[in-house]
């Protein structure tokens, strides 16, 4: 009734345009590959990667961009999505205002917040200046430049995580914090004790999903600074793609294959240990 | 009556706080597209002085020969075609993994995990399309966007497809039916709801999409809608206003689709991404 060449069509397209490449990119990574030849040359391109400091730059930065993304994207969902199951006022509008930024494309995103970060005339600064304050040049300030890419990635990606949250909240059963009331437990004690154990299901989702986009980010980095100024928010995905550009398609696989390597050896043991956490509750 | 205190105020302040970060980007975007050239170059968040939403958004269908024009069908070709595939291919794999036990399953669930988790190699792909003669095309692209966003369709539909009994097929071979006739007449119809969540964050996806046509669609005949973007932009001018009118334009159909389809990503996506 249920037969395995149901299961073909589909393989063949993943299998010819996922699978293949990627082993093929353990091969090529090894080597000065151009249009016309390809030559190999060992380790050679993950030497340049690791010693050429605009290179290594983006390894780094591709660490600060996945962890923080993801910290505050659980920190916030969490809390907006408390916010949004809780009685409060205007809640289908709430939810609603949240949740708009994931329709609107990452480009579009991106060049929006170019212009409203932007250091002399962007709504931000102005606003600040109101206040007698000086703002900063966001997206200009090598130190800056990566921190309000990440700020921007979480302003679009906090709907998506507290909906998973709002989702894991409405699932615990209310008789816990009814009972845990009786006893005299505290607001803080209950969400202490109840809820941030019980939406553990929803903090895994949100982590492991926030933790791929974030290491893997390319499109908003690349709309909004370019990598830049100079290669102070670049990250693996858009030296990847300056490496693809420039016709090094040697390093640029070699890229490919140190970022394969990170999200692996971060994403693999986190899932391992979230879901091992989870089933002994 | 200090409880009900607290909940006014912190609803006046949630709605306070939504409106400053969530909204002004949104009304930004708008007033944007309402004004002159020289009016939006100052990026100032004011009322616009000449309201020419009409003009921007005819300059901005008529740059570069309609440009945009183009665009929207290679966009429109591009999702419909890819999802459509994506949609029925996941479905078929979901169906017959949830409800065959083999020894394959392990091994599939390997892979569907690799696919969420790895990052495509660009140039080896790049590669493997230009010696099946797919690169540079729409059709290649679509295949493209099928290989990257089938991993998660397919957990989608494993998941919803345990919770169908297994009576309805059964009864349905009794009655002569062979497997194609099986899914495509019981089971398709029985996914509906989740079919729905998968074409809708789908197709969102593979219109808002800007890397992969970025690295596998050079060239101006096959732009896609996000790349008309960056016709406004140039290295020493940017023309805001109808830089504006163009995200405005290229955001109704996922904002159309979000309208029509509210509850049902919702509820989709949530007991998708929690069993997930």
């Amino acid at each position: 009734m249920y037969p395995l060449w149901f299961l073909l069509p589909g393989a063949a397209i993943f299998i010819v345009l996922f699978i293949v490449p990627t082993f093929a990119s353990f091969y090529y990574a090894f080597t000065r590959w151009t249009l016309f030849d390809v030559e190999f040359i060992g380790f050679d391109n993950f030497v340049t990667f690791f010693t050429d400091p605009q290179l290594s730059k983006g390894f780094t930065n591709t660490l600060i961009f996945g962890a923080l993304t993801a910290g505050l994207k659980v920190v916030l969902g969490l809390l907006i999505g408390v916010l949004l199951t809780s009685e409060i006022w205007a809640r289908g509008y709430l939810r609603a205002v949240v949740f708009f930024p994931v329709l609107v494309s990452t480009v579009g995103v991106g060049i929006t917040f170019q212009a409203l970060l932007d250091p002399f005339d962007g709504v931000i600064n102005q606003t600040l200046a109101v206040f007698g304050i000086d703002g900063p040049g966001w997206l200009t300030d090598p130190n800056l430049a990566l921190y309000s890419i990440i700020g921007v990635d979480v302003w679009r990606g906090v709907g998506l995580a507290a909906l998973i949250y709002m989702a894991g909240l409405v699932a615990i059963p209310q008789e816990y914090y009814e009972a845990a009331k009786v006893d005299g437990a505290s607001g803080w004690h209950r969400f202490w004790n109840i809820t941030l154990p019980l939406v553990r299901p929803a903090t895994t989702t949100v982590v492991i999903l926030s933790l791929i986009g974030g290491l893997r980010e390319f499109q908003l980095i690349w709309v909004m600074t370019g990598g830049g100024p100079g290669f102070a928010s670049d990250v693996l995905a858009s030296v990847i793609y300056k490496q693809y550009a420039y016709g090094f398609f040697g390093l640029s696989t070699a890229g490919n294959v140190v970022l394969f390597v990170v999200v692996s050896a971060i994403i693999l043991p986190l899932f391992w240990w979230l879901n091992r956490k989870q089933t002994e509750l | 009556m200090s409880r009900t205190v607290t909940r006014h105020v912190t609803g006046v302040v949630a709605i306070l706080v939504s409106a400053a970060v969530f909204l002004v980007p949104f009304a930004f975007i708008v007033m944007q597209s309402f004004k002159t050239g020289p009016d939006s170059a100052s990026l100032e968040f004011n009322w616009p002085i000449d309201f020419v939403l009409w003009q921007n958004i005819v300059s901005v269908f008529q740059t570069r020969d309609y440009m945009l024009i183009t665009a929207f069908v290679n966009s429109t070709i591009l999702t419909v075609l890819s999802v459509t595939i994506m949609v029925v291919l996941s479905a078929m794999i979901g169906w017959v993994l949830a409800r065959r036990s083999s020894r394959w399953n392990p091994l599939i669930t390997f892979f569907i995990l690799a696919g969420l988790i790895v990052p495509p190699a660009i140039v080896p792909t790049a590669w493997v399309m230009q010696s099946l003669g797919i690169f540079n095309t729409i059709f290649g692209l679509a295949l493209i966007e099928v290989a990257y966003g089938m991993s998660f369709c397919v957990l989608l539909f494993r998941a919803f497809v345990s919770n169908i009994p297994r009576e309805l097929d059964e009864a349905a071979a009794i009655d002569g039916a062979g497997p194609l006739r099986l899914f495509f007449r019981i089971g398709f119809p029985l996914l509906r709801s989740v079919i729905v969540t998968a074409i809708v964050v789908q197709s969102v996806a593979v219109f808002n999409d800007f890397a992969n046509p970025l690295y596998f669609l050079p060239g101006e005949e096959n732009a896609t809608v996000q790349l008309t973007l960056f016709n406004f932009q140039s290295q020493f001018q940017t023309t805001w206003n109808l830089l504006f009118t163009d995200i405005l334009l290229i955001t109704i159909p996922p904002l159309v689709m979000y309208i029509f389809f509210n509850r049902q990503i919702v509820a989709g996506m949530t007991s998708g991404a929690i069993k997930g």
